[in-house]
């Protein structure tokens, strides 16, 4: 009759470990925990910090999202994404701003003086063209080769920024960036500015939907599990790779516009390979092949680079460091736990 | 190279001449030389590493081929692309099952079947003449009632099933299948051999790679033996399976 003392009820961590492998719950929770955690910080810091951290969050989430496109449907693990990312910053600051009056004379730079409106369509162009270049070289690769290779990109491209003078200024960065302008009107309030990223990343988050839940979505994901036998089966893959590969950096060029324009000042340390990595992180920690879990893992990133800040007791000059350790900490507990992600279906 | 006992000269589907592999100088096939019939079930028989999976391989352009021409039909290829192997009238499924893993039983069927080009391939949402093809094969190999499940998470007889069934779903002359039978139970057995026997009776070519000779009396009707990766014999497969090299050389007896 005594039936419960024989079939022992699992333990506490035992539940915890079949809750964490279990879809749907973890999600759940992620999801309250993050957003909660947002609207706290709302409350507490006022409306013009959420603002703030909006426009970060778009600017992220746009770049989280198009490298899930690439990595977590396609199987293309890029570490160098970063590097169109700075492509649109870069764009967006060399055609826009206006620097002649600046001290530094002797790192003058060509003046275009572009309204914003015109300069973005150029950074996700020039974008699109550098990642057509990249990407016919790295269709050559595969796998672990192809992560190297990645890397190898990113350092480029911070070089690049570094080095090339004549157009970047090189580590004295470019101030003066512009702020969207329709006529006589100026984006200058955060609110218009968070306004105008919201719309971008809607539309980002459109296209990415549109296009992986299409055929040609479905093909990525077959390419991502086995491409030889994508091939067989008719597909060329290698213009799959290549077309979801530019699609996800002009995406990425677009969110470099943005904050380059949010930021109003470009400089080479915002596009160093850590960026990257934390990038991948991001896109690693939200689900693979999730769009949501994307745009989940930018807000907690947002939150937790922004969070930092505001504890008092850690100096400042660790904030950096702490910020990349929790990210590691939280990284490594996934991958052992729940290698798909928070949100997502997929594994590496 | 020297054409040898070639059955149904006039009518064959694919024929590969003088074809050579090697891998690090050692040869997995050497001079190739046979006719591969356009009616009927063939079945390429040999012992362990005799290069039937190789010659498969090279057919479908998964391994490129150092020397000799293949013939499909009227055309002669020196390069086969992997991806222009439909529209070679072939199709083939992979000795250690090769599925979409991640993706459902329901995503591996109809990768097979959506559009090719790739922009309108983006805009293309499931069609119904896919979706009514997918629904049709998936209840001819008994996974209908799976297509919700990761392929990853079937059974090894339901793996092959289901990658039997995604070769089925492409409208092709030549279905290539590597050892479709390793490794099932007796039931399975059956319902591969159905399976076989069905797209043979639509006028398809079959092409199967076994190591159970009695499967291969009981279905093929031509047979191609190779034997260290040169080719031995083909014919019809009673008088071939009687000869005395044969028995030697594959059955060991």
């Amino acid at each position: 009759m005594n039936g419960n003392a024989t079939t022992a009820s699992p333990s506490l961590f035992e539940r915890g470990m079949l809750m964490l492998r279990e879809k749907g719950d973890l999600e759940l929770y992620a999801n309250v925990f993050v957003i909660g955690w947002a609207v706290i910080f709302t409350l507490w810091q006022g409306v013009g910090f959420a603002v703030t951290l909006g426009t970060v969050f778009c600017i992220w989430a746009i770049l989280s999202v198009s490298l899930n496109l690439v990595v977590g449907y396609t199987g293309l693990l890029s570490v160098g994404h970063i590097g169109f990312f700075g492509i649109g910053a870069y764009g967006m600051a060399i055609l826009t701003s206006d620097t002649s009056y600046e001290l530094l004379r002797t790192e003058s730079i060509p003046q275009f003086g572009l309204p914003f409106f015109a300069a973005l369509p150029i950074c996700v162009l020039a974008a699109g063209v550098a990642a057509v270049v990249v990407g016919v070289v790295f269709n050559r690769f595969r796998d672990d080769i192809y992560v190297l290779v990645s890397f190898g990109f990113a350092i480029i491209a911070f070089n690049v920024f570094l080095s090339w003078r004549a157009l970047t200024r090189g580590a004295y960065g470019i101030p003066d960036v512009q702020r969207p302008q329709i006529g006589s009107w100026v984006a200058d309030g955060e609110i218009e500015f968070l306004a105008l990223c919201v719309v971008f990343l809607l539309i980002v988050v459109g296209i990415s939907w549109f296009l992986v839940s299409s055929s040609f979505g479905r093909v990525l994901k077959a390419i991502r599990e086995d491409e030889q036998v994508a091939q067989v089966f008719g597909y060329q893959t290698t213009y799959y790779k290549l077309a979801i590969w530019v699609i996800s950096a002009m995406m990425a060029g677009l969110a470099g516009g943005l904050l380059g324009s949010f930021t109003t000042f470009v400089d080479p340390n915002s596009f160093i390979l850590l960026e990257s990595m934390l990038l991948v992180s991001i896109v690693i920690l939200g689900g693979l092949a999730s769009i949501r879990g994307s745009l989940l893992g930018a807000l907690a990133f947002v939150l937790l680079e922004e969070g930092m800040r505001f504890i008092t007791y850690l100096p400042s000059e660790f904030i950096g460091q702490v910020r990349q350790v929790v990210l590691g900490v939280m990284l490594v507990l996934l991958m052992l736990f729940r290698p798909q992600g928070l949100a997502g279906r997929y594994k590496l | 190279m020297t054409s040898r006992n070639v059955a149904h000269d006039e009518y064959y589907g694919i024929q590969t001449i003088g074809v050579t592999k090697a891998f690090d100088g050692v040869k997995a096939l050497d001079d190739v030389t046979f006719t591969i019939p356009i009616f009927g079930m063939t079945s390429i028989v040999g012992p362990n590493g005799s290069g039937k999976s190789t010659l498969v391989n090279l057919l479908t352009g998964v391994l490129p081929f150092d020397e000799g021409i293949v013939k499909i039909e009227t055309n002669s290829f020196s390069v086969i692309h992997a991806h222009e192997t439909p529209d070679h009238g072939i199709t083939r499924t992979f000795q250690e099952v090769r599925l979409f893993d991640q993706m459902t039983v329901w995503d591996n069927m109809m990768v097979v079947l959506t559009n090719r080009k790739l922009f309108p391939s983006m805009i293309e949402r499931s069609k119904s003449e896919h979706r009514d093809k997918a629904e049709e094969i998936l209840k001819q190999v008994g996974m209908w009632e799976k297509r919700e499940s990761m392929a990853g998470e079937l059974s090894y007889g339901q793996r092959k099933l289901l990658e039997i069934g995604r070769a089925m779903a492409l409208d092709v002359q030549v279905y290539i299948l590597d050892e479709p039978f390793a490794g099932l139970f007796p039931q399975m057995l059956e319902r591969v051999k159905d399976l076989l026997r069905d797209i043979r009776s639509n006028g398809r070519t079959v092409v199967f790679i076994s190591h159970n000779m009695d499967i291969v009396r009981e279905l093929s009707d031509h047979i191609i033996v190779l034997e260290s990766g040169k080719f031995l014999l083909a014919g019809e497969v009673e008088d071939i399976l009687n000869r005395p090299e044969v028995i030697r050389a594959y059955l060991g007896a």
